[in-house]
């Protein structure tokens, strides 16, 4: 690959599950329980080739990734009308590296005045500058912002896992450039908007109030704001409470692309921010990612309104397995499924459904590669399991987890030395679950996977679509029509056949049921920012 | 050989009415309730007494549509396009009865119901139509940057509560319901409160043209009484409040709850003009397939 694409994203997949017929023998991986995926994207593994041959697992030396290339402020402003200034609430609040509790920086939590200056703001350049803007200029604004972004990687990387806590492997190969290439895909729609199905001239729907979670910080906020601005439209957007960093981090880079004053308006703060913003009356368009509570909560908000929302919510995905799957790369997908970024992905294969006949061959798999898993510091590059986010959110997946114990569920966990500072939770696997259980249909938005069993087809079918949720779903059989018969009925916006977790700016993102409505993503998401 | 009165001349034939019943499953029940109401014509006269169906009515039709959507949303695109046609095939054989009951209940002339009759058979036609073609309209390959393949296609949403528009009883009520059930979802219906009749006979030409029952449901009755309980209701997945008047953002409100997609009531509709893909879009879903290339 050349510099100019973004890095590759391998997986488990061998792609040998496509063929009608294909022998299903089940057998296509190495023997031995080898990796068959090599690191990089948001594959958790790394090679380890015999790295167990004589019951002496190779020591891995410390691999950080240097902090120095982030300058930290020590506060942080609000970014209104192309400025950082002060904030009228004069409140803050402190965000800290979820590793180790450090404090990171201050930052505002933006009061009534605040929103009302960003949404006027927003406002005045919608209607006086961006608007009207031919789309190519504006496309050329979204192309500046992807490269800042590419050129900035390794910074932006650096901070986004300082405030999140996540694996740097994974900001580096997968939120940082996955940003870029929102910006870089969005950035050429904006001059050919006809053409992107919603009628012969299509128009933006005006000023959009947004609001992103925690767990992909910087690339939530390229999912919102992409489209959002080549579609012409202008936007305030709330970050996380707990990961403002790399937003305000974004808008210098608005700066650096002399984007327009007001068109990216950046409102840090709380719940309550992000409550004024979603409620505010001059907003045109409202796009919320988080939880389904807050969602219904903002729907109900806008009933009667007239105003346009999209709601991206949860999920509890099923990761189907059938008896003909490779199993190593399926064992692969799952790990990949669930332990991808803790577990804090609204589409995480958090439910396992594995047919009877190979369970307990799985399982042994699943385990001992599980036990691989690299949890610690997430600026070490061999990490593959970085910090919970906040004490809040350990304190409920630890909660849940416990639940899955009283009901009666197995909790295994491999051997895994948690640091005694930051927010840890161990990779976790519950088995005995049924789909009573709370584990079963709960998200946890944790490293935490529920097993349940299947011996028919519909049954996985029946137990997959068992949720109000219906975001993603994943299938892993080497025989193409099974593979495509089970797409068809899962009723999940994304399936993964033979993969998991893959994204792409052109590939629509978003749920069925109470997962939300509206799509992110590719030419369905453009629907959301126009009229 | 008809019978002759004492006198010699012939007794004058009493007419069969018919009862106007809810259409449920694909069966004509009566309301649950045992309750009617009365139905009259734009100028006041009494035209029958309709079912005033019950909140439990609108949950066992709930019911029968979910029942349904498996099966429907399974049917090949062309065979639903063919039922669809089906249906315009039986109205156009019954539009003297459709003209007179629409005339009736609006109190349009002639021509004018036959104009609006036959704009609602070719609605039909329209729809059927479609069946096969928003698909590949809608959905499309999507060149991500690795070595996937990757798809996005439209699927239908599930189970919607539709509310027919209070007004364009017949037009209105086709235009509602046939880009619904068109692309595989199934439907309770609640038709226009002050004139369902021509709902009634909608569901008589639907019961005679290879729907399968629980497909479309219509109920008739209060829609005050009918829409909250379809607006709350856990199973239904989408509501279309054509027909919701100062009730919309209420429903909307109780539609949040489960998250319901809610096509609004839009206040400058016009029903004779081509709608397009606009009532067939907020019913769908988009899924997006994904499978690595190799060998």
């Amino acid at each position: 690959m050349s510099s100019e694409d973004r890095p590759p994203a391998p997986e488990g997949g061998n792609g040998a599950g496509g063929a009608d017929g294909a022998p299903g023998d089940g057998g296509a991986s190495a023997a031995g329980g080898g990796v068959s995926a090599t690191g990089g994207g948001t594959s958790m593994s790394t090679s380890r080739k015999g790295s167990r041959l004589d019951g002496q697992p190779l020591e891995y030396a410390p691999a950080p990734e240097s902090r120095s290339v982030v300058r930290l402020r020590e506060a942080y402003d609000p970014f209104i009308d192309g400025e950082f200034a002060p904030a009228k609430s004069g409140e803050h609040l402190t965000t800290a590296n979820p590793a180790d509790e450090e404090p990171l920086a201050q930052v505002a939590v933006c009061g009534e005045a605040d929103v009302d200056r960003a949404m006027a703001a927003a406002r005045r350049a919608y209607d006086t500058v961006w608007r009207d803007l031919p789309g190519a200029e504006r496309g050329k604004y979204l192309f500046r912002i992807a490269r800042i972004l590419q050129e900035r990687a390794r910074e932006i990387a650096v901070l986004e896992t300082l405030d999140n806590g996540k694996p740097i492997k994974e900001t580096r190969d997968f939120d940082v450039p996955m940003a870029a290439a929102h910006f870089f895909y969005h950035a050429g729609w904006a001059d050919k908007l006809a053409y992107a199905g919603m009628g012969p001239d299509p128009r933006p729907v005006g000023v959009c109030a947004q609001v992103v979670p925690w767990n992909f910080p910087l690339l939530m906020l390229a999912w919102k704001i992409a489209p959002a601005l080549a579609a012409g439209n202008t936007a305030v957007l709330k970050p996380a409470e707990t990961t403002p960093l790399s937003a305000l981090l974004f808008a210098e880079v608005c700066q650096e692309a002399e984007l327009p004053p007001g068109v990216v308006n950046i409102v840090t703060g709380d719940g309550e921010t992000g409550r004024l913003l979603v409620s505010h009356p001059g907003a045109d368009k409202v796009a919320f990612t988080g939880s389904t509570e807050v969602g219904r909560g903002i729907a109900r908000t806008l009933a009667g309104t007239g105003k346009r929302l999209t709601l991206e919510l949860g999920g509890k995905g099923a990761n189907i397995v059938y008896d003909d799957a490779a199993l190593d790369q399926a064992v692969e997908g799952v790990v990949n499924g669930v332990f991808f970024n803790q577990g804090h992905v609204c589409c995480a294969g958090s439910r396992l459904l594995v047919q009877e006949s190979v369970a307990e061959e799985f399982l042994d798999r699943l385990r001992a590669r599980m036990a691989l898993l690299r949890l610690g510091d997430p600026l070490d590059k061999n990490t593959d399991i970085g910090a919970v986010n906040s004490a809040a959110q350990l304190e409920r997946i630890r909660a849940l987890a416990e639940t899955g114990r009283a009901e009666g569920a197995e909790a295994w966990s491999p051997p895994c030395p948690l640091p005694e500072r930051g927010h840890w939770f161990p990779p976790t696997v519950f088995t005995g679950v049924t789909q009573a259980h709370r584990v079963a249909r709960e998200e946890i938005f944790g490293p935490v996977l529920s097993v349940l069993t299947f011996r028919t087809p519909e049954e996985a079918v029946a137990k997959a679509n068992n949720t109000p949720y219906g975001l993603s779903a994943g299938v892993w059989t080497e025989k193409g029509s099974r593979m495509l018969w089970t797409a068809e009925r899962l009723r999940a916006g994304v399936v993964w056949s033979n993969t998991f977790n893959r994204f792409d700016p052109a590939s629509p993102f978003g749920g069925y049921k109470e997962s939300g409505y509206g799509r992110e993503g590719g030419r369905h998401g453009l629907e959301a920012y126009l009229a | 050989m008809p019978e002759h009165r004492h006198d010699g001349a012939e007794a004058p034939r009493v007419a069969v009415r018919k009862t106007h019943k809810l259409y449920i499953g694909g069966a004509f029940p009566r309301s649950e309730s045992g309750r009617s109401y009365p139905v009259a014509s734009a100028d006041g006269e009494h035209l029958a007494n309709a079912g005033m169906a019950s909140r439990k009515d609108a949950r066992d039709a709930v019911a029968a549509a979910r029942k349904a959507f498996p099966g429907w949303a399974g049917r090949t695109a062309y065979n639903r396009g063919q039922i669809l046609y089906r249906a315009a095939e039986m109205m156009e054989g019954r539009r003297a009865q459709f003209t007179a009951e629409l005339s009736a209940a609006t109190g349009a002339g002639r021509p004018e119901a036959e104009r609006e009759v036959s704009a609602a058979i070719d609605r039909w036609v329209y729809y059927a139509g479609w069946t096969d073609k928003a698909a590949q309209v809608l959905g499309g390959s999507n060149p991500v940057s690795g070595p996937y393949d990757n798809r996005s296609a439209p699927e239908p949403t599930g189970v919607v509560g539709v509310l027919a528009p209070q007004e364009a009883p017949l037009l209105g009520l086709v235009s509602v319901l046939a880009p619904v059930i068109a692309m595989g979802n199934t439907a309770v219906l609640v038709a226009s409160e002050r004139a369902p009749l021509p709902a009634v006979a909608l569901a008589e030409v639907l019961a005679t043209s290879d729907l399968p029952g629980g497909v479309a449901n219509i109920l008739t009755g209060r829609t005050a009484e009918l829409a909250p309980p379809l607006a709350a209701h856990a199973d239904v997945n989408a509501l279309d409040l054509a027909g919701a008047g100062e009730s919309a953002a209420d429903l909307e409100e109780a539609a949040a709850e489960t998250l319901k997609r809610v096509l609004r009531p839009d206040p400058a509709v016009e029903w004779e003009a081509d709608p397009g893909l606009s009532r067939i879009r907020p019913f769908l879903e988009t899924k997006t397939v994904w499978h690595p290339v190799g060998t």
